[in-house]
């Protein structure tokens, strides 16, 4: 296929995804995070399954095997209790990704309605008492009082997702809140309320389908965020407890042994940075790929 | 043909703002028969935008009457919204941003016969394809988003969109402004079709004078918040009356020597309007017009019937009417 044949055949209206697609992929590193974030939540999903040693996730202890470093059997190494590194790295991203996933689906919901709400009754007293308490919450540094709540509640991975969870949806309700507050101003929120249109209907139909796509591209980025969080708190004791083979974990009690036994904390911390890094790239090509569609929206 | 679907008495819409008090609009009463239409001609600033959103009951007057089909909107917007809003529609500026980029013709168009009419989805489809057609359109829009539309398309659908709930009275708020030549034509004829074919009152606002020239049966002329000058379209371009109207006349782009020649005056309009809220004393148009006497600074001018049907509002008829 020749370029020209390319673009033609991309810009034919009819084939939206595909035009889509080929918009998204013209950038390579979007391409890159799209690639990484697949092969980790496959990884997360089928861990049972690809994990060369599937039982070393739990509480198994085998010295015999004790801090190997990487070799034929053990291709990441073994802990100082003698588990597979790489089979427990692999079951760390079942944690990360499921401490982001619910973080978010809790967070983001919440936040966007109340922004809607707020968004919509600007200038009232609904959007002032939202709007306050967002700032509030806003005002206070995310890792201290998820370290506060923690501490309150007791550490663990569900209580480490609560703290996170209150810490997060501001950020939603701001974000959708801006956008609501200039989207009620146009034109067509107007043509449609001229049609008889109710609240429900302008606040689900015409406004919120214009921000979420500001929204999936925040919720991107902040993946890696949740996910980095989540596992400083569980590297400060307060996240999933050992043996949970939790990203962070692992590099917490593989850091007591550096820098002779490296690749207990090493491994791990890569896994990290691959996991981040996937859904910051993906994120950033989401980004540029709404704002392309943005402006052509805009322009047509 | 007598019937009287708008009428307006001595409106006034003022807002409080941190710098005083905008009198965007201040005592316009103007009436509509059935089948006719209105132009409203204004330069931005004028109220004549602030008079739509107050008939559509987007704003509430702060003092006057608006009947329609002789019910008072201000008890219509409390009791009845639904039906306010099914006999009073509107066809936006802006064709583009008065549709949502990404709902399709479809479910724009579903929207006020779902509300208004309540009938079944296969009804529904059969009024899609009538108002389509009314507008000129072809049945294979319907699945098309927005955004894929060009802006006559757009401005079709917006026509379509306010048909759909049956209004009586459809204002026009510079439909065409955002439009090629070539197409504003067509959507003229199209609005003046469509008024034949279903009777509809139209409050057309603009500022192009020519364009009200085809439109228009009636006209009323706005500065700052007043109506200084309102009649029938012909009395109005052969015998204007005020200052202001026939500097609006002059400024019109002509394009051979002997129209240029016609013309009422040779100055062309100078000058920005005054702001709303310190509004010039005595007669409001003072200050840029060109017959200005010293009293016109003074006195403040009324509404006056200089011929049969024809009122303007200027000192020059007030003492001697000609």
């Amino acid at each position: 296929m020749t370029t020209l044949q390319r673009i033609e055949r991309a810009s034919s209206r009819r084939d939206g995804f595909r035009r889509s697609w080929y918009r998204f992929s013209k950038n390579r590193l979007s391409v890159v995070g799209l690639v990484t974030v697949g092969i980790v939540v496959l990884l997360a999903i089928f861990a049972p399954y690809i994990a060369p040693y599937p039982k070393d996730a739990g509480a198994v202890v085998n010295f015999r095997h004790a801090n190997e470093p990487p070799n034929w059997s053990h291709l990441f190494g073994t802990d100082d209790v003698g588990r597979d590194v790489l089979s427990r790295t692999i079951f760390g991203f079942r944690y990360s990704l499921m401490m982001g996933a619910v973080v978010l689906s809790i967070a983001t919901p919440v936040g966007v309605v109340l922004g809607l709400l707020a968004g919509y009754m600007k200038g009232r007293w609904l959007d002032s008492v939202i709007m306050r308490i967002t700032d509030i919450f806003l005002a206070l540094p995310p890792l201290i009082m998820a370290l506060l709540i923690n501490a309150v509640l007791g550490p663990s991975l569900i209580n480490a997702m609560i703290a996170m969870t209150i810490m997060w949806w501001p950020w939603y309700c701001r974000l959708v809140y801006g956008q609501v507050a200039v989207l009620r101003n146009e034109t067509y929120v107007l043509a449609a309320e001229m049609g008889g249109a109710r609240r429900p209907h302008l606040l689900l139909k015409e406004i919120l389908p214009n921000c979420i796509s500001s929204v999936l591209t925040k919720m991107t980025l902040d993946m890696a965020i949740a996910i980095l969080l989540g596992a400083s708190l569980s590297f400060v004791g307060l996240g999933a407890q050992p043996p949970t083979p939790d990203l962070g974990t692992m590099v917490a009690s593989g850091s007591n042994f550096l820098p002779d036994f490296w690749w207990i904390a090493i491994f791990p911390v890569m896994a990290i940075i691959f996991t981040v890094l996937g859904f910051n790239l993906l994120g950033d090509g989401l980004r540029d790929f709404f704002a392309v569609e943005e402006q052509e929206l805009d322009k047509q | 043909m007598s019937e009287q679907t708008l009428r307006v008495t001595c409106l006034k819409k003022y807002f409080a703002t941190r710098r005083g008090t905008v009198r965007a609009v201040d005592g316009v009463s103007l009436s509509i028969n059935r089948g006719e239409t209105l132009a409203l001609i204004g330069e931005s600033g004028s109220g004549k935008t602030t008079v739509a959103n107050t008939v559509i009951g987007k704003y509430v007057p702060t003092e006057g009457q608006i009947l329609l089909e002789g019910n008072s909107i201000a008890q219509l917007i409390y009791k009845r919204p639904k039906a306010l809003r099914q006999r009073v529609q509107m066809v936006f500026q802006d064709p583009g941003s008065s549709l949502n980029p990404r709902r399709t013709v479809k479910q724009t168009l579903g929207l006020p016969l779902k509300l208004y009419h309540h009938e079944s989805r296969e009804e529904r489809k059969q009024r899609m394809l009538e108002l389509l057609e009314r507008v000129e359109l072809s049945s294979e829009y319907l699945t098309k988003v927005s955004s894929a539309l060009s802006g006559g398309e757009k401005a079709r659908i917006g026509v379509a969109r306010a048909l759909a709930a049956e209004p009586t009275l459809v204002i026009l708020d510079e439909p065409t402004s955002a439009l090629d030549v070539s197409i504003q034509a067509k959507i003229i004829n199209m609005l003046l079709r469509l008024q034949r074919e279903l009777t509809l009152s139209y409050l057309f606002i603009t500022h192009d004078l020519s364009l009200m020239r085809n439109v228009a049966t009636h006209a009323a002329i706005m500065y700052l918040g007043e109506i200084c000058e309102t009649s029938q379209k012909e009395e109005f371009f052969r015998n204007p009356l005020h200052p202001y109207t026939k500097m609006l006349l002059s400024s019109v782009p002509v394009v051979s020597r002997e129209e240029e020649a016609m013309k009422p005056f040779k100055t062309v309009l100078k000058g920005e309007i005054p702001s709303p809220i310190d509004l010039p004393s005595g007669c409001r148009f003072h200050t840029r017009c060109p017959e200005r006497q010293t009293h016109c600074s003074e006195q403040t001018c009324e509404l006056l019937e200089v011929h049969t049907g024809h009122w303007a509002r200027c000192h020059h008829f007030s003492e001697a009417p000609q």
